[in-house]
């Protein structure tokens, strides 16, 4: 099967951030920030939980590693540091892409007002939170209980989050459930479940016809894998040894390819790129490393 | 209490755009123990409930700097909505004090850069400036009292219509009143102190385990409590210091300073000639600068530093004898009039001269004879303290609270006024993304815009204070050297004006 997915690489979000505010500088950050080495006993312990009988797409080593960091995901100087510091930089994607697919006006505080959205793999809610105060109903989900209390907790913090619908489950019940959204987010996910391919027929399952789906995740390539691997592992320790295993992740194209293969198509992609003079990090043309794809569901295709 | 607490907070993110009729002025609510001066939605919230009131933004001291956050919050469509109190016990603040043109000039004024008066035009203040007395200048006059150098700064140089514009600090902070009563913004002004403040930085690991005290740490825990001299309290996602050099939030929030004071006092008071003055005047004495700054119709204001001794006895003696000294320091006192441009070192310059400036050419002037003393005569202390750091989670520092500069070169506001625009425009690109407002990864990006700016800015004052603040003998020909490059380079003095003027980050000069 001839792969014609044409990868867009127009950053098109662009030009909101020039023209509504000129002084964005997204402070960005790693697209992956993983847990340590479990030890033993709180690896079975992450593992025993419900939603993992049946087919699905857990994978019991990449869970343990969450389990065993779950009470760190708000402390921005602790394990996840790269995903809040990345944070601003993806959103300001999917504020962009949603914005324009949902018509929204994005000069507006709170635009996602109405819209549906699930944050598959929502770890501690780092992005559910954000997706929350822009107006969006949200649910999330994560296979790791511990990440799902300590979620509620956060969230249960502020009146504007509160609202967020947190439960331990995978994307693969949810579609058994027949539960639909109109945007499915999972952000630094799929480098971690067991089977991608299916995951995304999960994700398309899961999107409205008309919906959006957005997915990041590191690229397989030899900048990523001296960049992620050994730079964010090894030298900068910003990552527990072990996070990532370079031969799971994804190029571009071949998420593009899946994703495309189970109905939805890729309209938009952009690369994260860090900027080690300033620490931040910043929306590029470049996918080399880090990358984002925003995808809408072709009805034809199913 | 905690439910209605949350439901007033939602409520205000909810309200787009709150109706017309609330804010047309402040009034204060006549002998309430609460004190507080509401707004006609606060007061029906406050009413429906004794719970403890929730903000967005808690800004402590409604001075210059924090007018400006305000006014800055309240023009932005991201920010506008934000629920925001002002925390200061200043009468000023209550809007009853009115500004009338006629009124004697106050002895405390500020020189505005350009890019001052550009970020409050944005918010739709300066045209409240521009009713009272105020005066733009376009030239600017430098010397000192060895006789061997001056520079005179021209805005025709850079293009410009004018160098700076000199108000008082009353024009200016009830310009930025006036313009938050204008708009709708849901401001609420407590007339009061902090006394002190909680800060929650509890990390979660602690309250994992119990899901059942979900509800009693709800609500309040992403906030910062406050606590108010009245003996009464609120929250805020953010607390913004800007209650000035001696700041009760830096000191709560644990932020160290740097700084030291000079063994040196600045005498500063308004005074009359006999014609308008449109140029800011300066010249370096062997004991300090000495100012002359037009503020408009025939009056100006005077900084004049000198050891605290001095300012002491020149602060009580006769007026008479006080414009003698003044007239004297401006003019024949200590040394020589500066000869003309081309002396002394000029050769040593002169490679530069095929790209000599109109100003160049000007000559020397003298500046207008003192008649009248038309204020009292202030004395302050100069001193220079800078935070180690403007921003934690929840806590940012504004203005003098983050630096305090001495006013030589009128920066003090100016740099108050950039970190208030900053930290605006940060606010509102953390509000489009969806960030709470309290998270230290967005404050420190407010300090990284602005933490070397003001240091650089700092930086230069103190150079320029070492460097004129003591009489170094030949040090002196240097220094009239430089004013002789200064005045033959018009990249370079380009560079040196737009830095003044607050459009340049980093000089080249110094
Ligand atoms: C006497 C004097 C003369 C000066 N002259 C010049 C000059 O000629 N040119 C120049 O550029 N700069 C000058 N400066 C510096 C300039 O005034 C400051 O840089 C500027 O005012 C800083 O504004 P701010 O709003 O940060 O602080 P401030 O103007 O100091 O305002 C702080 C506010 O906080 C309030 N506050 C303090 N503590 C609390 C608390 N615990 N609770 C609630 N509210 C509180 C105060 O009531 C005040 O309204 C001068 C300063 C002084 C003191
Ligand atoms: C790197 S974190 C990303 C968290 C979040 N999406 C973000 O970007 O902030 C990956 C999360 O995916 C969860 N996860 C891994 N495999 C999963 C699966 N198959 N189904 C649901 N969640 C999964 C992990 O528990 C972990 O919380």
């Amino acid at each position: 099967m001839a792969l014609n997915v044409t990868i867009h690489r127009i950053l098109r979000h662009r030009r909101f951030l020039n023209s509504a505010n000129s002084t964005l500088h997204l402070t960005n950050t790693r697209c992956f920030s993983h847990a340590p080495s479990p030890s033993p006993s709180q690896s079975s312990k992450a593992n025993d939980k419900d939603p993992h009988s049946g087919p699905s797409s857990l994978k019991d080593n990449e869970l343990a590693k969450f389990a065993a960091i779950s009470d760190t995901w708000w402390d921005s100087e602790g394990p996840f540091k790269p995903l809040h510091l990345m944070n601003p930089t993806r959103l300001a994607f999917i504020r962009s892409t949603l914005c324009r697919h949902f018509k929204r006006d994005p000069y507006s505080t709170r635009p996602f007002e109405g819209l549906k959205i699930v944050d598959v793999g929502c770890g501690g809610g780092i992005l559910s939170e954000p997706l929350a105060r822009l107006g969006a109903t949200v649910t999330g989900v994560d296979a790791v209980e511990k990440n799902i209390k300590i979620a509620r907790l956060h969230a249960d913090l502020d009146p504007t989050t509160s609202t967020i619908e947190y439960c331990c489950t995978t994307a693969e019940k949810l579609v058994e459930e027949g539960r639909t959204f109109d945007a499915v987010m999972a952000l630094e996910v799929i480098e971690h479940v067991a089977n991608p391919e299916e995951f995304c027929k999960s994700l398309a399952a899961l999107t409205n016809p008309d919906g959006a789906t957005v997915v990041s995740t590191i690229n397989r390539s030899m900048r990523a894998y001296a960049t992620a691997i050994v730079a964010a592992e090894y030298i900068l320790h910003w990552l527990p040894k072990g996070t990532h295993q370079w031969s799971t992740f994804l190029t571009p194209e071949e998420l593009a390819m899946i994703l495309h293969r189970a109905g939805i198509n890729v309209e938009e992609m952009a690369g994260f790129v860090y900027n080690p003079l300033t620490g931040r990090w910043l929306l590029s043309d470049d996918i080399s490393v880090n990358f984002i794809a925003f995808a809408t569901k072709s009805q034809n295709a199913i | 209490m905690n439910r209605l607490v949350k439901r007033s907070v939602s409520n205000f993110f909810a309200l787009k755009i709150p109706s017309k009729s609330l804010c047309t002025g402040v009034v204060k609510v006549p002998g309430s123990n609460v004190a507080e001066i509401l707004n006609e939605n606060e007061k029906k919230e406050n009413t429906t409930s004794n719970s403890i009131q929730q903000y967005d933004i808690a800004i402590v001291g409604g001075g210059m700097v924090g007018m400006a956050l305000a006014s800055f919050l309240a023009s932005m469509p991201m920010t506008k909505q934000l629920s925001v109190a002002i925390i200061d016990s200043n009468p000023a603040l209550s809007g009853s004090m009115s500004i009338k043109k006629e009124d004697p000039p106050d002895p405390r004024v500020s020189t505005v850069t350009p890019a001052t008066i550009s970020f409050m035009k944005d918010a739709g203040a300066w045209k409240y400036v521009e009713q009272n007395r105020h005066a733009y200048f376009d030239k600017m006059q430098v010397w000192d009292y060895t006789g061997l150098g001056y520079a005179r700064y021209n805005a025709r140089d850079v293009n410009k219509d004018f160098l700076g514009c000199v108000a008082e600090n009353k024009v200016l902070h009830s310009a930025l009143l006036s313009c938050i009563q204008d708009s709708d913004f849901k401001r609420t002004i407590y007339p009061l102190r902090l006394n002190s403040m909680t800060l929650n930085r509890s990390s979660m690991s602690v309250v994992e385990e119990n899901m059942s005290s979900r509800e009693s740490s709800s609500a309040q825990g992403q906030c910062a409590r406050l606590q108010l001299s009245d003996g009464n309290s609120i929250y805020a996602k953010l607390v913004v210091g800007a209650d000035g050099g001696k700041s009760r939030v830096r000191e709560l929030a644990g932020f160290k300073t740097t700084g030291w004071n000079y063994s040196q006092n600045a005498i500063i008071c308004t005074v009359e000639h006999p014609s308008e003055n449109r140029c800011a005047w300066q010249r370096f004495l062997p004991t300090g600068p000495i100012a002359l700054l037009p503020i408009g119709d025939k009056f100006s204001n005077i900084v004049w530093t000198m050891s605290p001794t001095e300012s002491n006895q020149r602060k009580s003696i006769a007026e008479e004898e006080f414009l003698k000294d003044v007239n004297s320091a401006l003019d024949y006192g200590y040394g020589p009039h500066p000869t003309s441009s081309l002396s002394g070192t000029r050769d040593l310059f002169s490679w530069f001269q095929m790209d000599t400036t109109v100003s160049a050419n000007e000559s020397f002037e003298v500046p207008p004879k003192i008649t009248k003393l038309v204020s009292e005569r202030m004395v302050f202390p100069l001193s220079l303290r800078h935070a180690n750091s403007y921003a934690s989670k929840r806590v940012v520092l504004i203005g003098d609270a983050a630096h305090t500069v001495h006013p030589l070169a009128g920066q003090g506001v100016n740099l108050g006024f950039g970190d208030a625009y900053s930290l605006s425009r940060i606010i509102a690109e953390g509000i489009a993304l969806g960030t709470d407002i309290g998270e230290v990864n967005l404050l420190k990006k407010y300090e990284a815009e602005r933490k070397p700016a003001n240091i650089s800015m700092m930086a230069i004052l103190e150079s320029f204070q070492k460097a004129y603040s003591v009489d170094f003998g030949p040090f002196n020909i240097l220094r009239a050297a430089a004013f002789h490059g200064a005045n033959y380079i018009p990249p370079l003095k380009r560079t040196i004006i737009s830095y003044a003027s607050g459009e340049q980050n980093f000089p080249v000069f110094l």
